[in-house]
C-alpha cells in the first residue's frame, strides 16, 4: 500500500520540489521580476503604473484573496494614502519620505474607520457597506476644497530629487523613478510574505476557510478581520502615496467607485489568493486598457467583457490557473 | 429660524418623499432579487440607467410618456431575463461573491454600450407637458410631477403587494425565498421563478430610471451613484425585506432633502452617516433577520 502510493506520487515529486522552492522564496522571485520588468516594457511610465496598481491590488488581495472579504471600497484607502501624502508635501512642506509614511498611516487609519463599521456586518453586506462608505469618503474629500483642491484635484506635488543616504537621485528620470518606487514595492512584498508566513497569516487563511472552526479553536475572528483590513489599508495607502509622487497631482477620480472596481477586476483577473497574481492582473488590465484605447475609446467595454468571461470560466484568474496547472 | 416656516419644512418633506419613492422602487428590486436568488445585483444601477435611455429613445421616435411607462419596464425586464438565464444562472452554487462580481463586470459593459449608442455626455429629459406646473397641497405649491412620482410608486408597490400576497405565483415566490429546496421538492420549477423575479426586479429598476429622468437628467453614470445610495437603503431597511426597503427608502429620501434645506453641503454625506448609526445600533437593519447574512 505504502509502495503503491509512493509510485503514484513519484512523477510529481520533481516538479513539486521546485514548486515548493518557488513558494518559499516567492518574495525574492517577485522582486527579481520587478527589477527586470522595465527592461522588457516599451514604456517606463506604463511599467510604473503597473507596479503601483500591482501593489494596490496586493493590498486588496490580502483582504479578498487571503481573508475572503470582498471590499468594494478600496478606492477610499488608496485615495486617502495619495491625498495625505500630497497634503503633507503641498501644505506642510514635508520631505518625501515623511509624506510616504503619512500616506501609509492615512490608509491604515481610514481602514480602521471603515473596517470598524463594515466588519459589524457579515457576508454579502460587507461589499455594500464598504462601497457606500467609500462613496462617503469621496464626498468628504470632494468638499474639503481648501485641502484637496476639490474637483480640480490636488496639484503641485513636486518632488524632483530623492535624497537618500547622501545620494541625490533624479526623480524626473523615468527609470530612476521606477527603481525608487520599486524599492518600496519590494519592501512591501517582503513584509507581506513575512505576514503570510507568520502564525497570524495562518489564522487569516483559517478564518477564510472555516469561520466557525477558527472561532471554536479560540481565535478572535472579528479582531483578525479588523487587523487584516488595517494591514490591507497600509499597503493600499503606500500604493496611493507612491501614486501621488508619480503623478505629482492627486486627481479626485482616485476616490471614484471605478477605482474600487478596477482593483477588484485586477485581483480577480490575476488570481485572488495568490502572491504574484495581483501584479499579473494589474499588468493585464493596464496593457489591455492601453492596447484597446489605440483602437477605440470604448476600452471599458472590452475590459468588462473580459472580466465577465473570467468570472464565468476562469474564476481562479490567469496566474491562479497557471499555478493550478503546474501543481497538478 | 424664523425664515424656515412650517410650510417650507412640510414642502421639503414632500420633496423628500418623491426622492424616496425613486429609492424605494430601486431598492425593492434589489431586495426582491437578493431575497430570492441571494444575488447582490451590481448591475441594478445599469438597468436603472438603461431604463432612462430607453425612455429617451422611445420619446425621440415620437412615443409619448405614457407609452414609456408601460414599454420601459417591459423592455428592461426582458433584458433582465436574458441576463439571468445566460450569465447568472451558470453561477448558482459557486459562492455568493461570483454573481456579484459578474453583474459588476456586466454594468461596465452596459454603461459602455450606452455610451457608444448615445454618446458620453448627458441629455435633459423634459417633464411631460400634462405633468408640468404645480398644485396647491395645503402647505404651498408643489410640483405636479413629483406628486405623480409618489403616486406611481404607490401603485407599483400596491400591485407588487397584491401579486405577492394574493396570487398563487406570489405564494411560490414567498415560499421560495424561505426555503428553495423544499419548494423544489414539491415539484415547482424554482429556476423559472428566479428568472421571473430577476425580470421583475430589473423592470422596476428601469421604471425608476425613467421616473428619475425628468428630475435629474440622463447620463451614462447615473446608475453608479444611486447604487451606492440604494445600498444604504438596504442596509438601513434590512436586506431581503420589502417592507424595510419601503420605509428605509422614504427615510433616506427625507433625510437627504432635509439636510439639503438646513446644511446643503452635508446632504450627500448625511445618508452615509445614517447608515453608520444604524450599523452601530442594529447591524442587521430595521427589518433584517439577524442570521440571514451569515
Amino acid at each position: 500500500m505504502n509502495e503503491l502510493s509512493q509510485t503514484l506520487t513519484q512523477p510529481s515529486v520533481a516538479s513539486a520540489g521546485w514548486f515548493d522552492f518557488a513558494k518559499r522564496h516567492r518574495a525574492i522571485l517577485a522582486s527579481i521580476f520587478v527589477l527586470v520588468f522595465p527592461l522588457v516594457m516599451p514604456f517606463t511610465a506604463l511599467a510604473v503604473n503597473i507596479l503601483i496598481y500591482g501593489l494596490f491590488a496586493v493590498g486588496f488581495n490580502l483582504l479578498f484573496g487571503y481573508l475572503g472579504l470582498l471590499s468594494f471600497g478600496h478606492a477610499a484607502l488608496f485615495g486617502t494614502g495619495a491625498y495625505l501624502c500630497g497634503i503633507a508635501i503641498v501644505h506642510f512642506g514635508w520631505s518625501w519620505y515623511a509624506a510616504i509614511v503619512m500616506g501609509i498611516l492615512g490608509g491604515a487609519v481610514m481602514a480602521a474607520g471603515i473596517g470598524a463599521l463594515a466588519i459589524r456586518t457579515r457576508g454579502i453586506y460587507f461589499a455594500m457597506v464598504t462601497m457606500a462608505l467609500s462613496q462617503c469618503v469621496f464626498y468628504l474629500f470632494y468638499q474639503a476644497v481648501d485641502w484637496t483642491g476639490g474637483e480640480n484635484g490636488l496639484r503641485g506635488i513636486n518632488v524632483r530629487t530623492i535624497d537618500i543616504l547622501g545620494l541625490k537621485l533624479d526623480f524626473i528620470n523615468p527609470l530612476t523613478r521606477y527603481y525608487v518606487i520599486a524599492a518600496f514595492v519590494i519592501l512591501a512584498l517582503f513584509v507581506l510574505s513575512r505576514i503570510l508566513a507568520s502564525p497570524f497569516g495562518a489564522v487569516i487563511e483559517a478564518v477564510r476557510e472555516n469561520e466557525a472552526r477558527a472561532r471554536a479553536s479560540g481565535y478572535d475572528v472579528t479582531r483578525t478581520r479588523l487587523i487584516t483590513f488595517i494591514l490591507s489599508g497600509a499597503f493600499c495607502g503606500l500604493a496611493g502615496a507612491l501614486m501621488a509622487l508619480h503623478l505629482s497631482i492627486v486627481p479626485i477620480e482616485i476616490l471614484h467607485i471605478e477605482t474600487s472596481g478596477m482593483v477588484v477586476m485586477m485581483s480577480l483577473l490575476g488570481g485572488m489568493g495568490t502572491f504574484f497574481g495581483p501584479f499579473v492582473g494589474a499588468a493585464v488590465f493596464l496593457l489591455l486598457e492601453n492596447l484597446v484605447s489605440i483602437w477605440t475609446v470604448h476600452w471599458q467595454l472590452i475590459v468588462g467583457a473580459v472580466f465577465v468571461v473570467c468570472v464565468l470560466f476562469f474564476p481562479a484568474g490567469i496566474w491562479g490557473t497557471i499555478l493550478k496547472r503546474i501543481n497538478k | 429660524m424664523s425664515g424656515l416656516s412650517f410650510d417650507l419644512i412640510a414642502l421639503q418633506l414632500f420633496t423628500g418623499l418623491a426622492l424616496g419613492a425613486i429609492y424605494v422602487l430601486f431598492a425593492i428590486g434589489l431586495s426582491l432579487i437578493f431575497g430570492m436568488l441571494t444575488v447582490v445585483n451590481f448591475a441594478h444601477g445599469a438597468f436603472y440607467m438603461v431604463g432612462a435611455y430607453v425612455g429617451l429613445f422611445l420619446l425621440s421616435l415620437g412615443g409619448n410618456f405614457w407609452l414609456c411607462l408601460v414599454a420601459v419596464p417591459l423592455i428592461v425586464g426582458t433584458s433582465g431575463l436574458i441576463v439571468e438565464r445566460f450569465l447568472i444562472r451558470p453561477l448558482y452554487g459557486r459562492g455568493i461573491d461570483y454573481p456579484l462580481l459578474l453583474t459588476f463586470g456586466l454594468s461596465y459593459v452596459m454603461v459602455e454600450l450606452i455610451r457608444i449608442a448615445f454618446g458620453k455626455s448627458g441629455y435633459p429629459f423634459d417633464t411631460p407637458e400634462i405633468l408640468q406646473g404645480a398644485v396647491n397641497i395645503g402647505v404651498g405649491y408643489f410640483p405636479l410631477y413629483r406628486l405623480f412620482v409618489i403616486g406611481i410608486a404607490a401603485v407599483v408597490l400596491l400591485g407588487l403587494w397584491l401579486f405577492l400576497e394574493r396570487t398563487s405565483f406570489g405564494l411560490i415566490i414567498r415560499a421560495g425565498a424561505r426555503d428553495p429546496q423544499i419548494v423544489r421538492v414539491l415539484g415547482v420549477n424554482v429556476s423559472r421563478v428566479w428568472l421571473f423575479v430577476f425580470g421583475i426586479g430589473s423592470g422596476i429598476a428601469g421604471l425608476a430610471g425613467l421616473l428619475a429622468a425628468p428630475l435629474q437628467g440622463v447620463i451614462p453614470e447615473m446608475g453608479a451613484t444611486i447604487l451606492a445610495e440604494a445600498f444604504v437603503v438596504t442596509v438601513v431597511g434590512g436586506m431581503g425585506s420589502i417592507g424595510g426597503a419601503v420605509i428605509a427608502g422614504l427615510l433616506v429620501g427625507v433625510v437627504v432633502s432635509m439636510t439639503s434645506l438646513f446644511a446643503p453641503e452635508m446632504a450627500k454625506v448625511s445618508i452615509f452617516a445614517l447608515m453608520a448609526i444604524v450599523l452601530l445600533i442594529r447591524p442587521q437593519g430595521f427589518f433584517g433577520r439577524a442570521g440571514l447574512m451569515s
